[in-house]
């Protein structure tokens, strides 16, 4: 018995290390593409919030609903996104879920759960409530759902609209929020007053966790723990990660206003590294392992890179511009 | 037997909830109160579970009806005041109206704007939004006048598969009375000649139509025959219906409620001007309220919209040119 839970935490602590691996290996593509012009706009990298962020998608199951925000690849491939798909939004490639109207991290699947996130933070919050509504009436039970923020989107109106709805309704809401010390170039004394955002809970009447972020074996354990809770019926669960977002606001941005003293902090450990070291530590995997891995991860997003830009480029003569699914609605389709 | 538009307003929505069990009310107020204004009265007990009270939460309100909606729902938001959905304004264009164009995935959203003005309502209990909202892709706006449309057109932008912004008329609520509910509809996107005419056309909308048709029954008993078009949606906007009646009477007065910088007025008269230039016999014109917040005194609110006074004046005017 104790020999199959020992052998279930290193099965998915491997699953979750691979992950974040993927993950962080897809940005630095990205990073890599964004840097000679590949990519059309912004590239908004997840580094340092792989270990929160695969713990979220590892954690849901079909059928859950997920919001991710900009530093989730870790969590959206975790959830079911193909490494295609998330390459296919960067590069705009018609084939892509998002058909190249959308990009970069504004990207998802609805009917598979899976929401495409707005730019205006907090906004994603009811929108998820909405779709646990949608459950509850449907008489659809045993799902959750969870949205991911961070610490600069906790100071939005929409986040406490939603945050609260949820309480009021005591919906299966798990709400991450990782606290990366910086929304943009803001520190967070200039955004919020409390000693602690998990504090934010009581207020709210909703049960609050937190943990250092870049500890994956905590992150899988408190996420996953919060999961359950909100699955089992015991309502919101706010769950508040420390760490250190380890690059730029996006990639135009060289971060140069992050106080030294905090890239110290044992908080502000790169995840990834730290996974590293606790699976060599453990003799879970070795140094062999680890390079094979890296350089099948490398190779899946190479080759999808390849296929993505053999795509054909969307043509503004066969876009379809009409912004109403009700074609009778739409104003000028005799002449068009 | 009479209903007013506002219990027609409420009879559709029990309609509603009554034919299709993915229909719900959210809104504040909304349960066993029935509603600021009483259109959703009674409702919360015939349909347990499905009328629910929101907080103050606008932005929430669309959210979660843009959650559930893109989950199979139909959910019906009503905003007590066409002012108040401005909290929930980003939700709406940014969130719902952007929806199908990104996703492919339709959001299937009505929400209910009391819009207008009452004496007494003031800066934030009056304002007429459709233009702003008309404004963006991805939304039907539609604005009805009659308690038949009030009616029909609710019952449509329920079966909408894109997110509707119903403007019902709060004056219209207890002052417009039919003797039965319709049984058939004009399908949204087509305007209505309300009366007839040869001389002049005023195109106008939600409340507006009633002080247009009162002021046409005056001209009338001077002999001057005035057509009045009724847009009931503003988006989409009927231009074929407007153009023909212009290319009768050969002159355009457009009147709304709504403020004067662009809106629907503007949009009416640059389409008109822009494609049926050549029908005009004089230069079209409009009337709108004032450009200030609406204000609380009877008497400075009445000098503020447009009356059947203001637009004869304009009316005459025009026949002037």
């Amino acid at each position: 018995m104790v020999l199959t839970v020992v052998s279930s935490i290193r099965e998915t602590y491997l699953q979750a290390y691979r992950g974040m691996l993927l993950a962080r290996l897809l940005d630095e593509k990205f990073a890599s593409l964004y840097r000679t012009g590949k990519i059309h706009g912004g590239v908004f990298l997840g580094r340092g919030q792989e270990a929160l962020s695969v713990s979220i998608g590892m954690k849901l199951r079909p059928g859950d609903i997920f919001a991710p925000l900009i530093r989730d690849a870790a969590g959206r491939l975790a959830f079911g996104e193909t490494v295609l798909d998330a390459i296919r939004s960067y590069l705009g490639s018609p084939l892509g879920p998002m058909r190249a109207r959308d990009g970069n991290v504004h990207r998802g699947t609805p009917k598979t759960g899976y929401l495409p996130m707005i730019s205006h933070l907090g906004a994603m919050v009811s929108v998820v409530n909405g779709a646990l509504m949608a459950h509850r009436f449907q008489g659809i039970t045993g799902m959750v759902g969870a949205v991911s923020l961070g610490e600069g989107a906790t100071s939005t109106g929409s986040f406490h609209e939603g945050f609260n709805q949820a309480a009021v309704e005591k919906l299966p809401l798990v709400l991450v929020v990782a606290n990366n010390q910086y929304a943009y170039s803001t520190p967070t004394s200039r955004q919020f007053a409390c000693d602690e955002l998990v504090d934010k809970a009581i207020g709210y009447g909703v049960q609050g966790h937190s943990l250092d972020g870049n500890d994956l074996s905590a992150c899988l354990k408190v996420v996953g723990d919060a999961v359950d809770l909100a699955r089992r019926g015991r309502g919101p669960q706010l769950v508040v990660a420390r760490l250190l977002r380890l690059c730029g606001h996006g990639e135009h941005d060289d971060s140069n206003y992050v106080d030294p003293e905090l890239r110290s902090a044992p908080f502000a450990r790169d995840c990834v590294k730290v996974s590293e070291e606790y699976l060599l530590q453990q003799s879970w995997a070795d140094q062999t392992i680890l390079d094979s891995w890296r350089n099948e991860s490398i190779q899946q997003i190479e080759d999808a890179v390849a296929t993505v830009r053999r795509e054909p480029a969307p043509d503004p003569y066969a876009e379809d511009w009409s912004a109403l699914s009700s074609r009778h609605l739409l104003e000028g389709q005799e002449e068009a | 037997m009479s209903i007013t538009y506002l219990e027609a307003i409420c009879a559709a929505q029990a309609k509603a909830l009554a034919d299709d069990p993915r229909v719900y009310i959210y809104g504040q107020d909304v349960g066993g109160f029935g509603g600021a204004f009483k259109a959703t009265k009674n409702l919360a007990r015939e349909f347990p579970g499905r009328v629910l009270d929101s907080p103050i939460s606008e932005d929430a309100m669309v959210g979660s009806a843009i959650g559930a909606a893109i989950g199979g729902m139909r959910p019906i938001i009503e905003m007590q005041f066409a002012d108040f959905s401005l909290p929930g304004f980003n939700q709406i264009v940014n969130h719902a109206a952007t929806y199908f164009w990104r996703t492919n995935v339709t959001c299937p959203i009505t929400i209910r704007l009391p819009s207008g003005g009452l004496s007494g309502g003031g800066p934030f209990h009056s304002q007429s939004l459709e233009a702003i909202y008309a404004h963006y892709p991805g939304l039907v706006v539609m604005t009805p006048a009659t308690v038949e449309d009030a009616y029909s057109m609710l019952l449509e932008a329920v079966a909408i598969d894109d997110p509707v912004i119903y403007c019902e008329h709060k004056y219209l609520y207890n002052h417009l009375k039919a003797d039965k509910l319709p049984t058939e509809a004009m399908p949204t996107g087509k305007a209505r000649i309300a009366r007839p005419g040869r001389d002049m056309t005023i195109v106008a909308y939600s409340a507006m139509v009633h002080e247009a048709l009162a002021i046409a029954e005056e001209l009338a008993g001077e002999g001057i025959e005035v057509e009045v078009v009724d847009l009931r949606s503003i988006k989409p906007l009927d231009t074929d219906t407007v153009m023909a009646s212009v290319a009768r009477t050969g002159r355009l007065l457009c009147v709304g409620e709504a403020w004067p910088w662009g809106g629907v007025t503007a949009e009416v008269i640059a389409r008109v001007a822009s494609e049926g230039f050549g029908l005009l016999d004089a230069p079209p014109q409009r009337l709108n309220a004032k450009d200030t917040p609406v204000p609380y005194h009877p008497n400075l609110w009445a000098a503020h919209r447009p009356t059947a006074h203001s637009i004869g004046l304009a009316a005459r005017k025009l026949l002037r040119l």
